[in-house]
């Protein structure tokens, strides 16, 4: 059984269909890219599968459960956690509060302490700043927390959508070593990026999206070497 | 962007206006605080009267002002039940003082007498508050922002007239304590006693306010919320719950509010929420909408120039009852921070995203 099964999906904002019948399989263990241009319909998707939005018709699959009951605050329970477009930094709240807001579906303080400090391993530079209002972060640190926040949750699966957007590209480095690690301590990934060349390099398999439907999906090296991909996303002639 | 000469000129005739107005009005304070002053009218103990006086009602401004300024916060929604809230809470402690008055409890017990009364109007305020939202406001969340205010007006005359149809046109005397009748002396000065604890209280219900909302879960959430709806669900907070948590605690200081204000007035009433009201809005927008340490210092500079307002400026300018114009100091300060500085001592500017 695939740990995310997104099938068929319809999901529309008033009479404007974003999503046209999606099929999306994430196994576990995975770490898959969605691709595509601006308005493709990736963040849709992942709001979707998040409850922030509501499928009109088609069901998202948690482990076999159907998500469709769930609002979005309850799907956080559920295992399943996101990292915004735009990142959704609390910005008057401490990086600290920021933390622990991530960990708000949880009750046992030790274990949240331990993840505290697990985040602030992988990203130094937050420790440092761990008292200061998040608003007076860069955009670089601003996503780093943005990803520890999400990991307080102690996902299972890990929503992630352009986590490269406006950082400079040593920048763009570490947030995607930092997936790969994620990734190996068996944290499930979906990941939408527009820079297709780093999301491939770091993904197993991927999707390509055009105005809500998937045009192509296969592993990331076959996707890398697609023509067209190579075209639309890569920009090699 | 060019503009015609038409346009230019009407920018400087509303920008000279607004000079103009500002001119005017600093020349009357300063004018009649200076011609005051000069003829000596008042005596230093008279102005500490009225500073502490100013205190005490600026307080009881501030702990209602607390209540726009979260739901505003969190909804970017004016509640104009509040000041019904408000008197919600001090009709529903005078039945139950009155009843503890007859029984000889108050006088027994002051301070029980005192305490019982205020945490049961914090609960009625906040039940009722409760009901409102999810009444009056919850169904239109989404609705363009006039809808959600109309609404709000309407719960307002709601409750206003709920209480007059089921106690009537008249005011209720809220029954004293005595062991808070009379005065302290401090330094040779006498302060009544009444004034002291509401200030007191106000400041200790504040205090307890503002370590909920900067270090409790739910306060942290709270803040979360009213910064971004969707993120917080991401992270797993229920913003429903957290929004009617908001409406509950914003409720219960006002509902706190309304029996020291009985305390000071010594009345209840129908339409007793309705100035306090409007004066704790007018603190919120003051110390900057939205901002819970602005509420507070609003409400309490309020409170203080309503106080000596009128003997400082309004006598020295020859007004024969500066104190019937006590209201109308409110009301210009609100239309000025209004026009001249929207967002308040404190606040931000509101961008066109937050507004
Ligand atoms: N709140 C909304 N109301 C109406 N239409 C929307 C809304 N949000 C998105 N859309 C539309 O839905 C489609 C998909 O948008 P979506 O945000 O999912 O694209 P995206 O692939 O994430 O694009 P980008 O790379 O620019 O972030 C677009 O055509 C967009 O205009
Ligand atoms: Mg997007």
């Amino acid at each position: 059984m695939s740990i995310l099964n997104i099938n068929n999906v319809h999901t529309y904002y008033g009479n404007i269909h974003a999503l046209k019948g999606l099929t999306i399989t994430v196994e576990k263990g995975e770490i898959v890219t969605l691709i595509g241009g601006n308005g493709a319909g990736k963040t849709t998707t992942l709001r979707t599968i998040c409850g922030l939005l509501q499928p009109r018709e088609g069901d998202v699959f948690f482990n076999g459960e159907n998500l469709n009951k769930y609002k979005a605050h309850e799907v956080v329970y559920k295992g399943i956690s996101m990292v915004p477009e735009g990142r959704g930094i609390f910005t008057r709240l401490t990086i600290t509060e920021n933390l622990e807001m991530g960990a708000y579906s949880r009750n046992n303080a030790e274990e949240i302490k331990e993840d505290m400090e697990r985040v602030f391993t992988l990203f130094p530079r937050l420790k440092e700043r761990r008292n200061q209002v998040a608003g007076t972060l860069s955009g670089g640190e601003q996503q780093m927390l943005a990803t520890g926040r999400a990991l307080m949750t102690r996902p299972t699966v890990l929503l992630m959508d352009e986590p490269s957007m406006g950082l400079a590209p040593v920048l763009v480095e570490l947030i995607f070593d930092t997936i790969g690690q994620i990734n190996k301590q068996g944290v499930t990934i979906l990941l939408v990026e527009q820079n297709a060349h780093m999301a491939l390099s770091v993904a197993h398999r991927g999707y390509v999206l055009q105005t809500g439907e998937i045009v192509l999906s296969d592993t990331a090296e076959k996707l890398k070497n697609d023509p067209t991909v190579q075209k639309a996303y890569l920009g090699i002639e | 962007m060019r503009t015609t000469l038409g346009e230019r000129l009407t920018d400087w005739a509303i920008s000279g206006f607004m000079w103009g107005f500002r001119i005017l009005i600093v020349f009357i304070v300063v004018y009649g605080t200076f011609s005051t002053l000069s003829s000596g009218k008042y005596t230093g103990e008279q102005w500490i009267d009225f500073i502490i006086f100013g205190i005490s009602q600026g307080s009881i401004y501030a702990l209602i002002a607390l209540g726009y300024t979260m739901v505003y916060g969190i909804l970017r929604m004016i509640n104009f039940a509040h000041g019904e809230i408000f008197m919600s809470g001090a009709f529903s402690a005078y039945f139950l003082a009155t009843w503890l008055d007859k029984m000889g409890f108050i006088d027994a017990n002051p301070a029980l007498g005192l305490i019982i009364p205020i945490l049961f109007a914090m609960f009625m305020s906040a039940s009722i508050s409760m009901l409102v939202e999810r009444i009056a406001y919850r169904p239109l969340r989404n609705a363009p922002r006039l809808v959600p205010l109309i609404s709000a007006i309407g719960a307002s005359f709601f409750l206003q007239y709920t209480f007059r149809g089921f106690f009537g046109p008249g005011v209720y005397a809220y029954p004293p304590i005595k062991a808070l009748q009379g005065e302290w002396v401090f330094f040779g000065i006498g302060i009544l006693k009444s004034q002291v604890i509401v200030a007191v209280s106000a400041a200790v219900i504040m205090a307890i306010l503002y370590v909920i909302v900067m270090r409790t879960k739910i306060g942290k959430a709270m803040r979360a919320v009213s910064e971004d709806k969707d993120t917080a669900a991401l992270m797993g907070i229920d913003v429903n719950r957290i929004i009617v948590s908001t409406f509950a605690i914003g409720a219960a200081m006002a509902g706190a509010a309304g029996v020291l204000y009985a305390l000071i007035f010594r009345q209840v009433g129908f339409f007793m929420g309705f100035t306090p009201g409007i004066k704790a809005f007018t603190s919120a927008v003051l110390g900057g909408i939205g901002n819970i340490p602005g509420a507070m210092l609003g409400g309490l500079v309020l409170g203080v120039f309503e106080s000596i307002g009128p003997a400082l400026f309004l006598d020295g300018l020859g007004i024969p009852r500066p104190y019937q114009l006590k209201d109308a100091i409110a009301y210009t300060m609100l239309v000025m921070i209004l026009l001249f500085r929207p967002s308040g001592i404190l606040g931000e500017r509101l961008t066109s995203k937050k507004a």
